[in-house]
């Protein structure tokens, strides 16, 4: 028991970045813009999280620059395929690639240092419930935050005239602009809700998963979440859901170490990777209705008057 | 007010000058980041390009880091031209250098002409039975080929260092993780005498010349070229899109692959953990700058393989950290893919009256 619960309250730790940046991912694409950029961003705001916060010496001021840096990275993105309508694909691997090679420039210097990363932050009554307590109400802000946003997105989606109108956007944009709906407005906002997302994702990892600042350290995280998206058929709920197990899939190793199961430690690194290509061949079984999610409009560039 | 406006008809002048100018916006953004670093920036500049290949070693050099980037962007240009987006030319390059390593180090006291080949064929057959993998899922599962591709990648380095810590560690290696070292007959000849550059080059610059005459003259090329354009069309005509994918899968495999082993066989001698500094994600941006084109990947390959000895020149003369290889690389395919975009807009200078984005029925796709 002691073990489960151990074992489930590191599920959550390891699910939360990838909760964050697919949250994020998801609004984007429900929008109808496919940003293959998320693992540049989430290293931009791991590198500016743990930057500011080691200058400042507060977390948040860390967490709100990794939020803005996030963002801003996102607005290169917008300008080249939202604006000058350019191929989203190559865009993204553009902002992936650029966000790559800038982070790692500006963290050169940081490379070891560490700091005080968040710290777990009991909930009062709710905590001293057997398991659940451990599990989801005995963790650091971050993950209360995304468990926020979470709730949020999915009412926001679901329950609100907004919701409503970047779902229009992302099916139809023509007939959304029709209906005299900004779709350029809406398609920038949505895309730097999804930089927010993945800066603050990034964030999570240099400032509460390991408090440090390392190259690459996202580990294709933001690749998991962007086939994580897809396997959730675009839904809140099923992003949640997908996010722990992946998380489960990335702390597996640790667990049957734990329990003196000898195996390497290159091979068992390789399973959050083998599940989300498992993941995919799974969804393919359907693939009538994974296109039945799709919102119609996703990966193609919108041009007013076309 | 200046105003963007879709050109009636792509401009071919831009699709040329478009890396030109985005390798000039590179410099100049590289001349005030030096500025703002509190650098000598014309100093800089000439430590990144010029002083690497001042000298015939500097030359043979970058020869070196130009075959493998070259094999990469070779494969990668049929996958682009039919519009598949394989990202996996990393994890090819990594599997073409384990099957490599693995068949030299069983043939690590044979001797002989033909040992050599056997182990670049070793290396070539694993990366393409890896790049299969992505193909099948791709045409059989119908998973997007992007996602798969990345997967792979990182499964391919942790097969590859699970081998060098584990079966293929050689035992009197003082514990490094490392193979033993490969027999002299597996070692890939010098192309010029007394200096590192190999034949893996020339395996770079033949690929290039197959290329070009796959499109120029073949109808596979053709083919390719219009699953990309109008999968629509090929289909009509009778083009068998799954075919031509497994086919460009298979060469990006194979070429990436020999990359892979010719490294491992040329300079470095052994398999060791960092075989490649990224030489299959830097292939990408090779093939983009290069235009899709024989002649412009060639071009586009000495100029990156430049950054990297440019990033190792800079940490050694003026202490910055090498990832500026990296920062350099991906300013220059944001700045590539920003110009890009004009070659199907312009900029026009109109009065306020007229305001608005006018458009012009398109040509090509973007």
């Amino acid at each position: 028991m002691e073990l489960l619960t151990n074992v489930l309250a590191a599920t959550v730790v390891a699910g939360t970045p990838l909760l964050l940046v697919a949250l994020g991912e998801l609004v984007c694409e429900r929008s109808g813009v496919l940003n293959l950029g998320q693992e540049g961003m989430m290293l931009m705001g791991a590198v500016a999280g743990f930057i500011a916060a080691q200058a400042s010496g507060s977390l948040a001021v860390g967490v709100f620059a990794a939020i803005l840096t996030g963002i801003a990275m996102s607005m290169l993105f917008a300008l080249m395929a939202v604006t000058l309508a350019a191929n989203q694909y190559a865009a993204g691997l553009a902002l992936t690639i650029f966000g790559t090679g800038l982070s790692a420039f500006v963290g050169a210097g940081f490379v070891g240092h560490s700091i005080d990363g968040f710290g777990k932050l009991a909930i009062p009554l709710l905590s001293d419930l057997p398991v659940i307590g451990k599990v989801l109400f005995t963790q650091d802000l971050l993950v209360y935050l995304s468990l926020i946003l979470f709730v949020s997105v999915l009412l926001f989606l679901s329950r609100t005239r907004g919701g409503l109108l970047l779902r229009a956007v992302g099916e139809s944009p023509h007939a959304a602009n029709a209906n005299g709906l900004k779709v350029m407005t809406v398609r920038y906002l949505a895309v730097a809700f999804g930089g927010g997302m993945a800066g603050l994702a990034g964030a999570y990892l240099s400032l509460a998963y390991t408090p440090m600042w390392t190259e690459g350290m996202t580990a294709g995280r933001g690749w998991i979440a962007l086939a994580l998206v897809v396997f959730a058929s675009w839904r809140p709920e099923r992003v949640l859901l997908g996010a722990y197990l992946f998380g489960a899939a990335s702390i597996l190793h640790l667990v049957l170490q734990g329990l003196g199961w000898k195996s390497s430690t290159e091979l068992l690194a390789m399973l959050p990777y083998v599940v989300t290509i498992l993941m995919l061949v799974l969804l393919s079984w359907h693939p009538a209705r994974t296109r039945l999610n799709t919102p119609l409009s996703l990966g193609q560039p919108y041009r007013p008057g076309r | 007010m200046l105003l963007l406006e879709r050109r009636p008809v792509a401009s071919p002048v831009m699709r040329w000058a478009s890396p030109l100018l985005a390798l000039l916006l590179t410099v100049v953004t590289g001349f005030f980041l030096f500025l703002a670093m509190g650098r000598d920036p014309l100093a800089g500049l000439k430590f990144f390009f010029v002083t690497p290949v001042s000298d015939v070693q500097g030359l043979a050099e970058l020869g070196l880091k130009m075959a493998p980037l070259l094999l990469c962007a070779a494969g990668l240009t049929l996958c682009y031209r039919a519009k598949l987006w394989n990202i996996g030319a990393e994890g090819h390059f990594l599997m073409g250098a384990l099957g490599a390593s693995i068949m030299a180090v069983q043939l690590v006291d044979a001797q002989g002409p033909w040992v050599l080949p056997l182990v670049l064929l070793a290396g070539m057959a694993a990366a393409a039975a890896w790049a299969a993998i992505a193909a099948a899922l791709k045409t059989h599962l119908n998973c997007n080929e992007i996602l798969t591709t990345i997967m792979l990648n990182y499964i391919a380095l942790n097969l590859l260092l699970y081998t060098v810590h584990g079966p293929l560690k050689d035992p009197y290696g003082f514990g490094f993780p490392q193979s033993v070292m490969f027999g002299d007959s597996a070692l890939l000849p010098a192309l010029v005498p007394g200096t590192r550059l190999h034949l893996g080059l020339a395996f770079g610059l033949l690929a290039a010349l197959a290329v070009w005459a796959l499109f120029a003259r073949s109808f596979v090329g053709f083919q390719l070229n219009v699953v990309g354009e109008d999968p629509r069309a090929a289909a009509f005509a009778g083009f068998g899109a799954r075919r031509l994918t497994w086919f460009a899968f298979l060469v990006a495999g194979a070429l990436a692959g020999l990359a892979g082993a010719s490294e491992v066989t040329g300079p470095i001698g052994q398999l060791v953990p960092q075989v490649s500094p990224g030489y299959g994600y830097t292939a990408i941006i090779v093939v983009f700058l290069g235009r899709m084109h024989a002649l412009g990947i060639v071009a586009a390959s000495a100029l990156l393989a430049l950054t990297f000895l440019g990033g190792e020149m800079l940490q050694i003369a003026m202490n910055l950290p090498k990832a500026v290889t990296g920062l350099f690389q991906g300013l220059l395919l944001f700045f590539l893919l920003t110009c890009d975009a004009f070659i199907h807009y312009r900029l026009r200078w109109r009065g306020p009256a007229t305001a608005g984005v006018r458009s012009v029925a398109p040509a090509g796709e973007a």
